[in-house]
């Protein structure tokens, strides 16, 4: 088997996915064609040598359908022989998309690949795509279907999280991420996102609120309890976990992940290409999985998934030097270094999504890009990146310098 | 044609009357079915015939199918010849709507289910301005879907979202309101309803339907990429979960039906509907309810069960001795079916303190316009106060519900026999004394009946008649007649501790306190309850029993019975509440659950100190298993221990009495749904695991291998 590199990677700052978000201007097309150019610029790198281009995402409609990485490949003035994919994991598109791309490469069927992903949430709104698994009733009645905000709530209800624990959480990510962007730990990787007369429209994440305090974030209402109560999912969520005495609702726009916009892409390849094209690789994919979980409480196929990996890779968590685990909701956090038993300081050290905000499709590519700089600042060398995933699944990989 | 008229008259409009022979209702036979096809055809193809008013011969319009005919489709397993069945009703519909003459419906009564659904299918709906008349699929409520249509023109004609209210909930509707909603498109005085119907016909003489028009399409909008109907699906699936617990397969079913249809020329829509409505058929849940809740229950109004010896005997006089709590229930709800009703205590205060209750519920009848003021006069006029026996003088029938002691009872029964006339009848309203023995205090014990009405009385429909050992054929009579006044469902057993409903009831109780004192989460005991469908988890039913009362009747019992008593953990349970914590039930503000002011009850935290939870937990179905396998096993002791006679007394007694969820049809029918043999095995490792109450009674093990059920092959009561 071929080993697959990252040589580099890029992501957009995340513009707050509302009308008056930085980011609401610029369609989704083109903030995925400004990654792909500044990923050509940063390594005067020739196109024409790519295989693929693939990346997630998660509404693929509208202005985001008819294979947006093709769409952007050309809009990019990419070789017009690179072709595009686009595929959809939910949550976990962006990493997806970088592990299918690793994967050609490690098949030894492509030697070099972008795998990456964008979503503008503010022009494309979550569920554009609609989709049999919620909506068919045949289908929701036999899954049991809630929204997953319903199910944040019950991995709390279920495991005891209170309000304050998950607040406690959201604060903390908070002031991680505050931290990392007035040290600078993220410039390497952000590119800021021009307008046509190429002046900048965004150069910083625009949804962190550093001077969150648990007592603001206690002022907040829970997002989930009216239409769990009202529409009958937590009902629903009950008849699949009746252990549950009561339900509690602790969720709300403070410790759940942000609604916003961006893109990302990561440049991989094999050793053989990255030296033909004169590209240093930073650090090696050694493996990648996902799995499906129970798909009511949904959000709990990180841990599985994250033992599934480390499995394969004959690994086990203590092998880990950082663990980065996309922050949907502050629950699935807390249960995820319960399960696994993590040291806090080893979780999310530059904060997540709860900060940043969670572009569905691009998330997973940013995060794993977040985490190698941070390998690099401290100078470890491994990394798991996981993502919890729509419809009860996980997806996981695992990184190593070299 | 035998089930319709049709006269053509001058102007060559057919007038189509429904009257289906020997039935009082209007439903869909076979034999209508034949001719409503007929007559469509000849309509359709007579030069001569301008167009057709489908009307009805009867009060109502017609109701749907005759579910006596659909209930035994399941037992005959041809999935092939119903689906054969209603598409050809779906077929001629379809006729009716493309032939190229109008078709016009003049409802001039209720038209429910395929009554509706005929309906639908004409060009134009008029419905008379009558009260009483209502226009509905309910359906769902025996565990189908509609099956003619209705699933379809439904929603292409109001749109998706009322038309799944309608149907998901089996709600009836006045003809304004249907004409609000858009599926009826006049209301006239009911002389006047067919020659407006008449007239549209003649005025229309080239109808279509709108969704055979082409561009178009469903009001509000149909398919997954139109956010509203997204809303409205997956929103209604939930609720539908929420209200069903996964438990009755037809609400999801409608949606299905609904989304799956809407987004389908009509014609491929209608083979989903039918396809849903088979498979629905085939399901034991319909079978269930459609034999319980309809064919059995119906049977059981109608007094099945009564000798035919005696001639029918109204109540004119009822005397009531105790005002407590079901002392005047039982004067309320006779009084309010006409009865003159003596309610008689220690004294008058005590008596009319019992009339109060009488007051304060007629009272909000009028606040609500459900009752005139005069009525609710006549009624408090028909209720006499007192503390004097000798006011029983010219009593048809006469109840006790005093205190639960064989002394005081006696002591009623012998000062109210002496005023009674031969012919009268004394009754108890025990709920746990055996009948035979509060007999012995009787000087004429063939008029002694037990008649045990449930809490609260004027909500809960069963009551339960029990036959002593010398109660005569006249008492037994006497008592049915009188519950059919009432217009509640009696079923009649033989005498027992607890006679056939508190016996088995008991039994889920302590189920779930046993659990409970096994370590088993109480969360998990009382959700996994209400998800099998039972009302209340066992828990808190006994808080609201309250477990003083659950503890004195235990006691009484040990007393009763002596070396004979089967001790229950549960006991124990019953008595640490009672004696040592003083949590004495929901009355008292505390039990198993806490009672906060103003707020939600809460399981007392302090289970888990008494009873802490078991390192593994049971799955829930096998606490499901437990609570719903252990009624099922007391029944068939019933029925083998002659307490119960008929199978169809078992499930409506335990359906209607306590609440044993309508979806299994009752506790017998519960057997047959799971599989004698597969129910026998589970048992079996159910006594393995837990011990002997559920052990399979040897009728049930024969009926078994035998390869028997409670029914056969019968649908009915008898």
């Amino acid at each position: 088997m071929t080993d697959a590199y990252i040589f580099d990677h890029v992501r957009t700052p995340r513009g707050r996915g509302k009308p008056d978000g930085a980011l609401h201007a610029v369609t989704p097309v083109e903030l995925a064609t400004q990654v792909l150019r500044a990923l050509r610029e940063r390594n005067d790198l020739d196109t024409g040598r790519l295989d693929d281009v693939v990346f997630g995402c998660v509404s693929p409609v509208g202005e985001q359908g008819s294979c947006i990485p093709r769409t952007a490949v050309l809009n990019a003035d990419y070789a017009q022989s690179v072709p595009g994919k686009q595929l959809n994991r939910f949550c976990a598109s962006g990493l997806e998309a970088v592990n299918t791309a690793a994967a050609q490469v490690m098949s030894g069927q492509s030697d070099l690949t972008i795998g990456g992903g964008v979503e503008c949430m503010s022009r494309v709104p979550m569920g554009s795509d609609s989709g049999a698994m919620h909506a068919d009733p045949a289908v929701a009645w036999k899954t049991y279907f809630v929204p997953q905000g319903i199910s944040a709530d019950l991995i709390a209800s279920l495991h005891g999280f209170s309000r304050e624990d998950v607040d406690r959480y959201a604060v903390e990510s908070q002031r991680r991420a505050a931290r990392a962007w007035e040290n600078g730990w993220f410039a390497g990787s952000v590119v800021p996102v021009k307008d046509r007369l190429g002046d900048v429209l965004l150069a910083r994440d625009e949804h962190p609120r550093p001077e969150t305090t648990l007592e603001a974030l206690a002022g907040l209402k829970p997002s989930f309890a009216a239409i769990g109560e009202q529409a009958g999912f937590d009902a629903v969520a009950l008849q699949r976990y009746p252990q549950v005495e009561r339900f509690e609702h602790v969720h709300t726009p403070g410790n759940s992940s942000g609604i916003v916009d961006g893109a990302a892409a990561v440049l991989i390849g094999s050793r053989e290409a990255g030296k033909a094209l004169g590209l240093t690789p930073r650090a090696r994919i050694r493996g990648f999985a996902s799995i499906g979980t129970e798909p009511t409480i949904m959000l709990t196929g990180p841990a599985p998934s994250a033992e599934k990996v480390l499995a394969r890779c004959g690994m086990s968590a203590d092998d880990i030097d950082l663990f980065e685990l996309n922050e949907a909701f502050a629950s699935v956090v807390l249960l995820y270094r319960q399960k696994l038993d993590i040291d806090p300081e080893k979780l999310n050290v530059n904060g997540g999504a709860i900060a940043m905000g969670h572009p569905l499709g691009a998330t997973g590519a940013m995060i794993l890009g977040t985490v190698l700089d941070e390998l690099e600042r401290r100078d470890l060398a491994t990394a798991l990146v996981n993502l919890c995933v729509g419809g009860g699944m996980g997806t996981a990989t695992i990184i190593e310098r070299v | 044609m035998n089930t319709i008229d049709m006269q053509i008259d001058g102007d060559g409009v057919a007038l189509l009357t429904i009257d289906v022979p020997d039935r009082p209702m209007n439903v869909m036979t076979p034999e209508f079915l034949a001719d409503l096809a007929t007559a469509v055809e000849r309509v359709t193809t007579d030069d001569a015939i301008r167009g057709a008013v489908i009307a009805s011969g009867k009060d109502a319009f017609m109701a749907g199918a005759d579910l006596h005919e659909l209930v035994v489709t399941f037992a005959e397993r041809d999935p092939q010849a119903l689906l054969a069945a209603c598409r050809g009703l779906q077929a001629t519909l379809r006729r009716m709507e493309t032939g190229g003459k109008p078709f016009a419906a003049a409802i001039n009564g209720t038209a429910l289910g395929g009554g509706l659904e005929v309906c639908l299918a004409c060009h134009y709906r008029v419905a008379a301005d009558r009260e009483g008349l209502v226009l509905g699929q309910p359906e769902v409520q025996v565990g189908l879907i509609p099956g003619g249509g209705g699933t379809q023109r439904l929603p292409r004609l109001i749109g998706i979202e009322p038309a799944l209210r309608l149907i998901t909930e089996g709600r009836h509707v006045k003809p304004a309101e249907a004409r609000h909603l858009g599926f009826i498109d006049a209301v006239v005085p009911a002389a006047e309803a067919v020659e407006a119907a008449r007239q549209w016909v003649l005025a229309n003489p080239e109808a279509t339907q709108p969704w055979d028009r082409k561009g178009f399409k469903v009001p509000g909008g149909a398919g997954l990429m139109h956010p509203g109907v997204v809303q409205t699906l997956v929103v209604g699936s939930a609720l539908v979960q929420k209200q069903t617990h996964h438990n009755y397969p037809a609400p999801i079913t409608v949606l299905s039906a609904v989304y799956e249809g809407t987004v389908l020329p009509i014609d491929r829509a209608l083979e989903i509907e039918a396809k849903y409505f088979v498979s629905l058929l085939m399901d034991p849940v319909s079978r269930n309810m459609m034999r319980t809740l309809f064919v059995n229950k119906n049977a059981a109004d109608k007094l099945v069960r009564r000798p035919k010896g005696p001639e029918k005997r109204k109540v004119g006089k009822l005397g009531v001795l105790g005002a407590g709590m079901m002392g005047a229930g039982i004067a309320y709800v006779s009084a309010r079916a006409g009865m003159q009703v003596v309610l008689l205590d220690v004294s008058t205060a005590k008596a009319e303190a019992g009339k109060d209750y009488s007051r304060k519920l007629l009272a909000k009848a009028v606040e609500r316009g459900k009752t005139s003021s005069d009525d609710a006069g006549s009624v408090l006029d028909r209720i006499r106060t007192t503390s004097a026996y000798e006011d029983l003088a010219g009593c048809d029938l006469v109840i006790e519900a005093v205190f639960e002691e064989r002394k005081i009872k006696a002591d009623v029964t012998a000062k109210a026999e002496a005023q009674l006339a031969e012919r009268a009848v004394f009754a108890s309203n025990t709920s746990t004394l055996p009948i035979t023995g509060l007999a012995e205090a009787s000087s004429r014990p063939e008029q002694f009946i037990g008649i045990h009405f449930f809490s609260p009385v004027d909500k809960m429909p069963l009551v339960e008649i029990i036959v002593g050992e010398r109660t005569g054929e006249v008492a037994i009579a006497q008592a049915l007649d009188y519950v059919q006044q009432l217009k509640k469902t009696p079923i009649v057993v033989n005498d027992s501790r607890g006679f056939y409903t508190s016996r088995v009831f008991s039994v889920f109780s302590r189920e779930g306190i046993r659990m409970l004192a096994e370590g088993v989460n109480p969360a998990l005991i009382e959700n996994v309850a209400k998800q099998a469908g039972m009302p209340v988890g066992p828990l808190a039913v006994t808080d609201e029993v309250s477990l003083e009362l659950s503890w004195h009747i235990t006691q009484q019992t040990m007393a009763d019975l002596g070396d004979a008593y089967v001790a229950s953990p549960a006991d124990d349970v019953v008595r640490l509440f009672v004696e040592d914590l003083g949590r004495k039930g929901r009355k008292a503000g505390a039990g198993f659950y806490d009672y906060p002011e103003g707020q939600e009850k809460r399981l007392w935290p302090g289970l888990a100190e008494h009873y802490p939870h078991a390192a593994v937990q049971p799955e829930p179905t096998e606490v499901r298993k437990r609570l719903l396998y252990s009624q099922a096993l007391e029944t068939v002791r019933c029925l083998e221990e002659g307490v119960v006679t008929h199978p169809a007394d078992a499930d409506i007694g335990s359906v209607f009495g306590w609440g044993f969820p309508p979806y299994t049809g009752g506790t017998l029918s519960f057997i047959e749904t799971v599989g004698l043999p597969a129910f026998v095995a589970e048992a079996d490792r159910l006594a393995e695991a837990y011990g002997e109450r559920f052990a399979v009674p040897d009728s049930l093990r024969r009926m078994a291998a035998e390869g028997r059920t409670f029914y056969g092959g019968r649908a009915a009561a008898a």
